[in-house]
Parts: structure tokens; C-alpha cells; sequence
């Protein structure tokens, strides 16, 4: 094969005859969290394939590092995070409707003005 | 860099014939319709699954298979920064790739299993990588305009259904303005060159203008329709809309520079509509089928690239891990 890559050029393509992954080859998944800035939290950014925790923050690195701020990677086995069933989604319906944790739900100002008119108190 | 939405027609009338549980599909639609996104756990329409895993898998393998052609220049780049741009673009597409070989699998296909079919020939990629990257002013024109291309195809595709694919594409776009940026760059510097830059730039561009035309598929007159990928949101603009936007965004932008395109016919309508001669849709059906200038080559540089690192794969691997699937 002549190709305009010399790179391609110098390689040896009669010893690749066999061009399949074999199937055995996985390595298991890595959930990748990225922390930008020093305080701030580390956030879900994707996973890395590897086959160990030192493999899978070199490859984190080069997949959700590249560019911009970085302080630190964690990663975690894709089987060691559990989640919620999405079909449990509506344990969490109700929770917008919790005002009552709300800063905002507790609203004093007219209460105090009507009873300042009511007794005339005056600062 | 790529996702080719256009269904076989086997395909599209599988997709009208399927029976699902009325229910389920029901709930799927309306989330749909509310603008919300499917999550991996979700149950969803076995050929919106399979679409979709197509769909990715193609888009995957041609970020890796653009690095190919790319690549080919490393070695030659013009000057230090120049070269820097490049090996960064082209780690890009590999990441690229790799994001969207997770987003594949989350819908329960594995990474070996995609790579297997890109190279039986079973999966394909985009057929503008079958072109090869004859001068430096190819790679000008690759990371400006196919670039420009791959934006247009995944801005619009980022909006779709499916969650982890649409994290992966903004991820994607976000990196690739950089690789419109520098091709542009790149561009405008031979373009405002030497006579033989300009020489260069010139033949670059009536190489590339038909396979340009070719990016977003055939014409939708001639392309099988599915009204349920538009409604699934797998789909979300036609062809001929892609391209139009294209043409309208990327044309001025050559024309200025004083740059021409090979094609007389090439102009806008009073519609706003762009119009151009046949781009020989034979020779897009003849590339993708394998007889491209490059096919050949793209598959046997991946075929020797899985077979001499297989070694390594097989030292590092584990066998008391057992794989499963990722969860976003």
C-alpha cells in the first residue's frame, strides 16, 4: 500500500492479517468526576474504559482535562455507584411543593406593618 | 465529527412495522414531547434504540477514521504552531470518538462489538474520510469546512432525545469551535499567501466541494423517510435543510477571501435557498460501499492499529472484573 502518510508507509501490514477485537478485551468502565476550580465540587463528566484506578485517571485526564481549569479528577468503578431506579422518579415529585423549607415561604412584613398601624407604634 | 441520520430502507420500514407496548410507548412520547431527555434505564422503542446505536456508532467510528487523514500532515505541518493545532484537533477527535463510543454503549452495545463492525465493514463512517489529505491546504479545508459541516450536523443533533448523546455532542461542538477557528485561520493565511498558497487553497476546495455536498446525505427526495425519528427526536433537521444552512453559513466565507467554488450553478435563490449542480450522487453511493480513493487504507491502518495492540490490551486486562454497562 502506498499511502501520502509516511507513517502509514512504514508500517508492516503483512503481520496484521487478524484485525479483530477479540471479545475478551473489555475493560470495565470508570465514572469520571471533575473538580475545575480548588472549593468548588466535583462534578459527573463521563466515563473511562481502563483496568485500574491509576490507568483510568491518566486516560480521565486526557479525555475531560484538555482544556480550561482543572484541580482534580476522581474516578469510581462504574459497578461501585448505585443509583436510584429511574422509575422511582416520582419519590422526588413532592419535594418542589416542600415551601415550608423555603427562605422565601416566610414573608412577616405585612404582618408587622398591620400591627404597627393597629397600636400606632412608631420607632 | 459526524452522525449520519439516514435510514436504509429495510430500515425505515422496520420502523413503521414494529409493535410496541402501547402504554410504554405512550409515556415515551409524551416525555418526548415535553422537551425531556431518555436516560439509559429508561425503557424505550426497540428501534429507537437500535437507531440510535447505529447512529452514534457511525458517528464514532468517523471521528476516529478523521483522524486518519489528518494525521497524515503531523509529520509535515508547516510550522511549530501550526503543528501543536493539529496533534491537539486530531487528540480531539479521538476523544471525540471515545465519548461517543460510551454514549453507544450506555444503549447496550460494547465498545469491542462497534469496533469489530467498523472494521468488517458492517458499520460504516463518513465517506468524506475516504478522500485522502493531498497538501497542507487540505487540512485548511478539512478543519474549516468539514469541520464547519460536522457543527452544523451536531449543533442541531444536540437537541435530540437522548441524553448521553446529547452531553456528548455539546462537550463535542464546545471543542470543535476550536477547530473551526484554527481551520479558518489556516485558511484565511493561504488564501492572503503567496501565488502558489493560493494555488494550493484553490485545489483543495474543487476537491473538496462535491464531498462537501455529499456530508449530509442524499437529497430528502431520494432518502427514506421516517416520520417516528422526527418524533423521537433521533432526527431533527433533513438533509437539504442541513446542507442549506451550510452553504449559507460557509459559501460568503470562501467567496470573500476570492476563492471560487468548481460549480457555476452554485448560488442563492430568492428563497434563500441554495442552489448547485448534481454533486454525482453515484459516485457518494460508489464511496460508501467501499470504493473511495481511501477505504482500503482507513480500514487496514485500524485492522493493524487493534491487532499490534492487542498485546497491550491483553496484559492490562483483568479477568476477575466483570464489564458493565456505564450509567450516563
Amino acid at each position: 500500500m502506498s499511502s501520502l502518510d509516511p507513517r502509514v508507509n512504514r508500517l508492516d501490514f503483512k503481520k496484521a492479517t487478524d484485525g479483530e477485537v477479540h471479545t475478551n478485551s473489555h475493560l470495565i468502565t470508570w465514572e469520571v468526576f471533575h473538580q475545575d476550580k480548588r472549593g468548588k465540587q466535583a462534578v459527573h463528566v463521563g466515563i473511562v474504559h481502563a483496568s485500574t484506578p491509576e490507568m483510568a485517571l491518566i486516560l480521565a485526564k486526557e479525555q475531560y482535562a484538555r482544556r480550561g481549569k482543572t484541580t482534580n479528577l476522581w474516578v469510581a468503578k462504574t459497578s461501585d455507584v448505585y443509583t436510584f431506579s429511574t422509575h422511582d422518579e416520582d419519590i422526588f415529585e413532592t419535594t418542589p411543593e416542600k415551601t415550608f423549607r423555603d427562605p422565601a415561604f416566610y414573608k412577616v412584613r405585612d404582618r408587622i406593618e398591620k400591627f404597627q398601624n393597629r397600636n400606632k407604634v412608631t420607632i | 465529527m459526524y452522525g449520519s441520520t439516514n435510514l436504509s430502507e429495510e430500515d425505515a420500514r422496520r420502523m413503521n412495522t414494529t409493535v410496541e407496548d402501547p402504554e410504554k410507548l405512550e409515556a415515551f412520547e409524551a416525555r418526548i414531547a415535553r422537551g425531556e431527555k431518555i436516560e439509559p434505564q429508561d425503557w424505550m422503542p426497540v428501534e429507537y434504540r437500535k437507531q440510535l446505536i447505529r447512529m452514534i456508532e457511525q458517528h464514532a467510528h468517523s471521528e476516529i477514521v478523521g483522524a486518519l487523514p489528518e494525521g497524515t500532515w503531523i509529520t509535515r505541518a508547516p510550522n511549530f504552531r501550526r503543528k501543536l493545532a493539529l496533534i491537539a484537533k486530531v487528540q480531539d477527535e479521538v476523544g471525540h470518538g471515545q465519548l461517543l463510543y460510551s454514549a453507544a454503549e450506555t444503549l447496550g452495545k460494547t465498545r469491542e462489538e462497534m469496533m469489530n463492525d467498523l472494521l468488517s465493514g458492517k458499520s460504516k463512517y463518513s465517506n468524506v474520510f475516504n478522500y485522502p489529505a493531498n497538501t497542507w491546504a487540505d487540512i485548511a479545508v478539512i478543519g474549516f469546512l468539514v469541520d464547519g459541516a460536522a457543527i452544523v450536523n451536531q449543533t442541531i443533533n444536540s437537541k435530540g432525545s437522548y441524553g448521553p448523546y446529547c452531553r456528548a455532542l455539546e462537550r463535542i461542538c464546545y471543542e470543535e469551535s476550536f477547530h473551526l477557528k484554527q481551520g479558518h485561520d489556516n485558511v484565511v493565511y493561504l488564501a492572503t499567501g503567496t501565488k502558489h498558497q493560493r494555488a494550493i487553497l484553490q485545489d483543495a476546495i474543487n476537491r473538496w466541494y462535491r464531498p462537501l455536498l455529499h456530508f449530509f446525505g442524499p437529497p430528502d427526495v431520494q432518502s427514506a423517510h421516517s416520520e417516528k425519528l422526527m418524533k423521537w427526536k433521533v432526527k431533527l433537521a433533513s438533509n437539504d435543510d442541513m446542507r442549506n444552512q451550510f452553504l449559507d453559513m460557509y459559501v460568503p466565507k470562501i467567496l470573500e477571501l476570492d476563492i471560487t467554488f468548481p460549480d457555476p450553478n452554485l448560488k442563492k435563490n430568492e428563497d434563500g435557498i441554495w442552489e448547485f449542480s448534481d454533486p454525482d450522487w453515484d459516485e457518494f453511493k460508489r464511496v460508501i460501499n467501499g470504493d473511495g480513493p481511501c477505504n482500503a487504507e482507513r480500514i487496514a491502518v485500524r485492522k493493524f492499529a487493534e491487532e499490534a495492540g492487542r498485546w497491550v490490551r491483553q496484559a492490562l486486562m483483568n479477568p476477575s472484573e466483570k464489564y458493565q454497562v456505564p450509567l450516563a
